[in-house]
């Protein structure tokens, strides 16, 4: 189904019910519709707290939407699966194989190499261990890591570091669709260009990205589309 | 990686005792490869519920179903007691807090290993041994310790012999219950470490009972959340923890550091 | 020694027993004797003499015993320890039977920690006093669970017993009351007579019974009944064997016991059955150190 947009997003709503703050209730999203074909960046624009990450959020299912659909191509596979409400075990398939979710922060996984970490989305898509262990390390060249981190956990790395590992975690894969929150907030300029690049070669082999980028710069590099996301409720400073 | 068929489906199981509720009106579905995590504070029922889905407590009502190798999903109330305790030996591991309850502490740890193994009728002592050396240094216990007795071991050793103990026979379904509360916060993450790249290799099932949310955010795929005996929210682990719906949940993820 | 007679004890049951007692005890036997290898509980008596001297076997002996048997008693091979020489006056008091040394001559024989060399014959019947009956009580203290293990015959355990054998000594170190497994079901201990005797239980044409006083227990290897010793492929049952022959009757067949003959260092090595020794002697048999 060559017509169907890698991403569909439909009448998107998500508030938070605060049960440990007397059951406050807070709307973040409302309403949200768009589609996001293959080959296209769409950059989430507007103030912060307008619910940017939330969105992306409930784009990886990290987060539940209260109401709305959102419509996922799963890779290699014909249909389409509505992740609002797909089973736990369709969303884990989806992760291994079509989402990827590119955060600001690493979640360290204790005593696993840098490079394993970058390696692993690859081998549980079925590559060889060596093979997936030699693109992580072409990756992590690229994004200019020092070779004598790759065998390091990255717990001690510095934020930069940590966040070009992350990077290269969520690069590997060449998954189909890429979501992409701030991922070049601690980066220097170097490195920032090496990112676009990812970001534009995703693009060029298909894939569609959803980013939030605070650098103007990047933001003007990579967009192809734009979508503004306005706050629900004025002055609701969630945390997402 | 794809789910296929259930391996292991709940319904409605319930355990009293006496007035006391130890769960009840359990319900879930569990797949091949699956991480499982049942959190709860003390006394949400965690653990009884752990020993009613492994058959070790009969419930009061409901019914666990499993797949069992060339019969399908089967009834475990309609099993007789041998096929039921070959399955505990075979096709099913369980993982006790206490490695006192888990190992024999007086035979050395390639007899803990072996067990299973004679249990399931093999009679060589050499490959035995090998066997056991083999799953030593998988579970990173130095082999030269395979004739020493588990009392001599470290607290991580002895999880990790029983880690090893269970996973002999390749079973495809693993109970634990809180693997990692009587180690030191130092050994744990090498534990964890090993817990998560084993289920990953051999496409374990688990169902683990933890109070840690950081040791469910490491290790499952699915967490249920537990009080007072009952289900008050299952889902994606991360999702269940960074968007919690029930307001037990909010309280419990907002009690604990950074989980 | 030709089989004697005494007359019955005044004031005693014949063989001490009430009727009642040996009609129970034998009820457990025909169990016993119907599922071989398998425990059956009993109404252990009060016994004139303490757990532990026999009790057991003695129940079973005199719930059997009719005037007409010729019984013998051994302990440890021998027929004239104080043990052996108790039982069997105890018999000859209380049920007046004739009693020999003579395994040939005996339908009855209770025994203590061996099996006669002399080859059993059909219609006899071996007593075996038992301290403990249950093999898997060293590895699993809970009766509930070993009468389960049993019933379903998990018996994975009893080698984990062995292997551990094996690590602490290099091979089954195992050399009494060696376990075994009787007509392809139950595990059984053979009470601690050496492994050595553990080939005879095999298709023994003689009924072969077993009985725990303190414990409660009697169970039975019927005539030509399957038992196998437990092993690993690698390292396979095998019995006690000795470098030279019996000191007295030149045997190389018989299980030999060491005697100790001075401070110097000096020892023989005897046939631990007197009366198979006896009868060799008396044949002509001579060893090196025979008078």
């Amino acid at each position: 189904m060559p017509n169907l947009p890698t991403l569909g997003v439909r009448r998107l709503g998500k508030h938070f019910i605060l049960h440990t703050q007397g059951g406050t209730r807070l709307s973040v999203l409302d309403e949200i519709s768009f589609d996001v074909d293959g080959g296209e960046c769409l950059v989430l624009d507007g103030p912060s707290g307008a619910g940017k990450s939330t969105l992306l959020r409930c784009l990886y299912a990290n987060y539940l939407p209260t109401h709305g659909e959102i419509w996922v191509r799963e890779a290699d596979n014909p249909g389409r699966i509505d992740i609002v409400t797909a089973s736990p075990q369709q969303i884990v398939e989806l992760r291994r194989t079509t989402i990827s979710y590119v955060s600001q922060f690493l979640r360290v996984i204790p005593r696993v190499s840098a490079r394993d970490i970058v390696a692993e989305p690859l081998q549980r898509l079925g590559c060889a261990t060596e093979e997936a262990r030699d693109r992580a390390a072409a990756l992590l060249a690229r994004l200019n890591l020092p070779e004598r981190l790759w065998d390091l956990p990255p717990a001690t790395f510095s934020g930069g570091e940590q966040q070009r590992v992350n990077i290269a975690r969520g690069f590997i894969a060449e998954r189909p669709l890429m979501l992409l929150d701030e991922p070049t907030a601690s980066l220097d300029a170097a490195n920032r260009d090496v990112v676009v690049n990812l970001i534009k070669e995703a693009c060029a082999r298909g894939a569609a990205v959803v980013g939030i980028f605070h650098d103007t710069e990047v933001r003007d590099a990579v967009a192809t589309r734009r979508l503004p996301v306005q706050p629900v409720v004025a002055e609701s400073a969630i945390v997402a | 990686m794809k789910p296929g068929r259930v391996l292991l489906q709940v319904r409605g199981l319930s355990k009293f005792y006496g007035e006391r509720v130890g769960c009840e009106r359990v319900s879930f579905d569990l797949f091949p490869g699956e991480v499982l995590c049942i959190a709860g504070e003390s006394g949400s029922g965690k653990s009884t519920l752990l020993q009613t889905l492994a058959y070790e407590l009969r419930p009061d009502a409901g019914a666990v179903h499993y797949d069992l190798s060339g019969r399908g999903l089967t009834d475990l109330s309609g099993l007789p007691d041998s096929t039921l305790r070959e399955l505990w030996r075979t096709d099913w591991g369980f993982v006790r807090q206490n490695p006192r309850d888990g190992l024999r502490m007086r035979v050395s740890a390639g007899a803990n290993i072996g067990e299973r193994l004679m249990a399931i009728g093999e009679r060589h002592y050499g490959d035995i041994r090998v066997q056991a050396q083999d799953w030593l240094q998988r579970v990173e216990i130095d082999d030269t310790r395979l004739d020493e007795a588990p009392t001599s071991f470290s607290g991580g050793m002895q999880q990790r012999l029983q880690i090893a103990r269970n996973l002999v026979t390749r079973p495809r379904l693993v109970f634990m219950d809180e693997p990692t509360a009587g180690l030191d916060v130092s050994v744990q993450a090498r534990f964890l470490d090993l817990l998560r790249r084993l289920t990953a290799e051999l496409r374990l099932a688990v169902i683990l009972v933890t109070h840690d949310l950081a040791v469910a955010r490491l290790l499952a795929q699915r967490l249920i959340v537990m009080r007072h005996g009952r289900i008050v929210e299952t889902g994606l682990t991360d999702q269940v923890l960074d968007d919690p719906q029930h307001p037990y949940t909010q309280l419990l993820v907002s009690s604990v550091l950074a989980a | 020694m030709n089989a004697t007679t005494a007359p019955v004890q005044a004031g005693y049951n014949f063989a001490y027993l009430d009727e009642h007692t040996k009609r129970m005890i034998r009820r457990a036997l025909l169990k016993a004797v119907a599922i071989p290898g398998y425990q059956v509980p009993f109404g252990s008596r009060e016994m004139p003499l303490p757990y532990g001297w026999g009790t057991g076997g003695i129940q079973v002996t005199a719930a059997l015993i009719g005037p007409d048997d010729v019984l013998k008693v051994i302990d440890q091979g021998a027929d004239d320890t104080t043990n052996a020489v108790n039982i069997r006056s105890f018999f000859a008091k209380v049920a007046g039977v004739a009693t020999t040394t003579r395994t040939t001559e005996a339908t009855l024989i209770q025994t203590r920690h061996r099996i006669p060399e002399t080859p059993l014959a059909e219609g006899q019947i071996l007593v075996f006093q038992v301290p403990i009956p249950e093999p898997l009580r060293w590895l699993e203290p809970r009766e509930t669970e070993t009468r389960t293990m049993h019933a379903l015959r998990e018996y994975g355990l009893m080698h984990v017993k062995l292997y551990e054998d094996i690590v602490r000594h290099g091979r089954i170190a195992t050399t009494y009351d060696y376990p075994v497994i009787v007509n392809d079901h139950y595990l059984m201990r053979p009470s601690p007579i050496p492994k050595f005797d553990n080939p005879k239980l095999h298709r023994n044409p003689a009924l072969m019974l077993f009985g725990a006083g303190r414990e409660k227990r009697v169970y039975a290897v019927p005539p030509y009944t399957d038992v196998r010793s437990l092993d690993f492929d690698d390292h396979p049952f095998a019995v006690e064997r000795w470098e030279e022959p019996c000191a007295l009757c030149a045997s190389t067949e018989a299980y030999l016991d060491e005697i100790i003959l001075d401070d110097k260092g000096g020892r023989m090595f005897v046939c631990s059955d007197t009366e198979y020794c006896a009868v060799r002697q008396e044949a002509g048999h001579k060893g090196a150190m025979a008078p």
